[in-house]
C-alpha cells in the first residue's frame, strides 16, 4: 500500500518547512517535557528557578527559537489543514492574514515573557 | 503509469467505521496538531505572569503555576497534553519516515506501534503527573 493522506501540496516550500520544524520540535518537545514534568516537577516551579534556567544563554536561545518554530509549525499546520478542507478565494487570504497575525502576536509575547523570565522588565 | 486511489471524503465522520488505519491516523494527527496549537496560545498567557513577576512581584508567576498544579482537573488535563503530544511526536516520525520513502509497505503496523507506544509512554508517565494532586 502506499496510500498517503496529507494536507499539504506535495514538496513544496511550506511543505518542507513543515518537516525541518518538526524535526527540531521533536527533539526539542521532548526535552521541554523531561525538563519541566520529570527532572523539575512542574508543580514545584517558582519565579526564582525559572529565572535561573532562563539565564543561560543557550537555554533561552532554544526556548525562543522552540517558540518560533511551534508557533510556524502549528499556524503552517492550521493554515494548510483549512485549505485542505476546501478553503478558497478571499476566505482563503483573510485566513491566511489573520493566522499570519496571530501567529506574530504569539511570537512578539512569548519573546516578552523569555526576557521577562530573565529578570528583565519588559512592561509597557 | 500512476494509479489513483479513491479513499473516498476522510471529512466525511458519518463513515468513520470504514475508515482504514491511514485515516485514522490523518483523523488523530489534526486533531492533535489542534489542541497542541490551542495548548501553545493559552500557554504563553499564563507564563505571560512573568512580566509583572520581573518587576518585583514574583508571587503573581509562582502563585499562579503552583495554584494550577494544585487542581486535579490541571493534572488530569496535562496527562491528556502528554498523551497528543506524544502521540504527534510519534506518528510525526512515522510520516517523515514515510516521506523519505521508509517503511512504505508497513504504515499500518507503524501507525499500530505509535500508538501503542504513546499509550506505553503515557501510563508510566501517570504518577510522575499527578504526584501530589491527590
Amino acid at each position: 500500500m502506499a496510500e498517503r493522506y496529507s494536507s499539504f501540496e506535495p514538496k513544496g516550500t511550506r511543505w518542507f518547512l513543515q518537516r525541518i520544524t518538526a524535526g527540531f520540535l521533536i527533539v526539542v518537545l521532548a526535552f521541554h517535557f523531561m525538563l519541566l514534568h520529570f527532572v523539575n516537577h512542574a508543580y514545584e516551579i517558582t519565579f526564582m528557578g525559572t529565572q535561573a534556567r532562563m539565564s543561560q544563554i543557550g537555554y533561552f536561545a532554544t526556548m525562543v527559537l522552540f517558540l518560533g518554530t511551534a508557533t510556524f509549525h502549528g499556524v503552517n499546520g492550521v493554515y494548510n489543514a483549512l485549505v485542505n478542507q476546501g478553503l478558497s478565494g478571499t476566505r482563503k487570504t483573510a485566513v491566511k492574514y489573520t493566522l499570519v497575525g496571530a501567529g506574530l502576536l504569539l511570537t512578539v509575547q512569548g519573546i516578552r515573557v523569555a526576557l521577562a523570565m530573565t529578570g528583565m522588565n519588559v512592561t509597557l | 503509469m500512476s494509479q489513483s486511489y479513491d479513499r473516498g471524503l476522510v471529512e466525511d465522520f458519518g463513515r468513520w467505521q470504514e475508515f482504514s488505519a491511514g485515516m485514522w491516523a490523518w483523523v488523530l494527527h489534526k486533531f492533535t496538531g489542534w489542541v497542541l496549537i490551542g495548548y501553545l496560545f493559552t500557554h504563553i498567557a499564563v507564563l505571560s505572569t512573568a512580566i509583572p513577576a520581573a518587576t518585583g512581584d514574583p508571587a503573581v508567576y509562582t502563585g499562579t503555576l503552583q495554584s494550577l498544579e494544585e487542581l486535579t482537573v490541571v493534572r488530569i488535563l496535562e496527562v491528556g497534553l502528554l498523551s497528543v503530544a506524544v502521540f504527534h511526536i510519534l506518528n510525526g516520525v512515522r510520516l517523515l519516515f514515510v516521506d523519505l520513502g521508509v517503511g512504505l509497505g508497513s504504515q499500518d503496523r507503524s501507525f499500530y506501534a505509535s500508538l501503542v507506544l504513546t499509550g506505553a509512554i503515557v501510563v508510566a508517565s501517570v504518577p510522575t503527573f499527578i504526584s501530589g494532586a491527590f
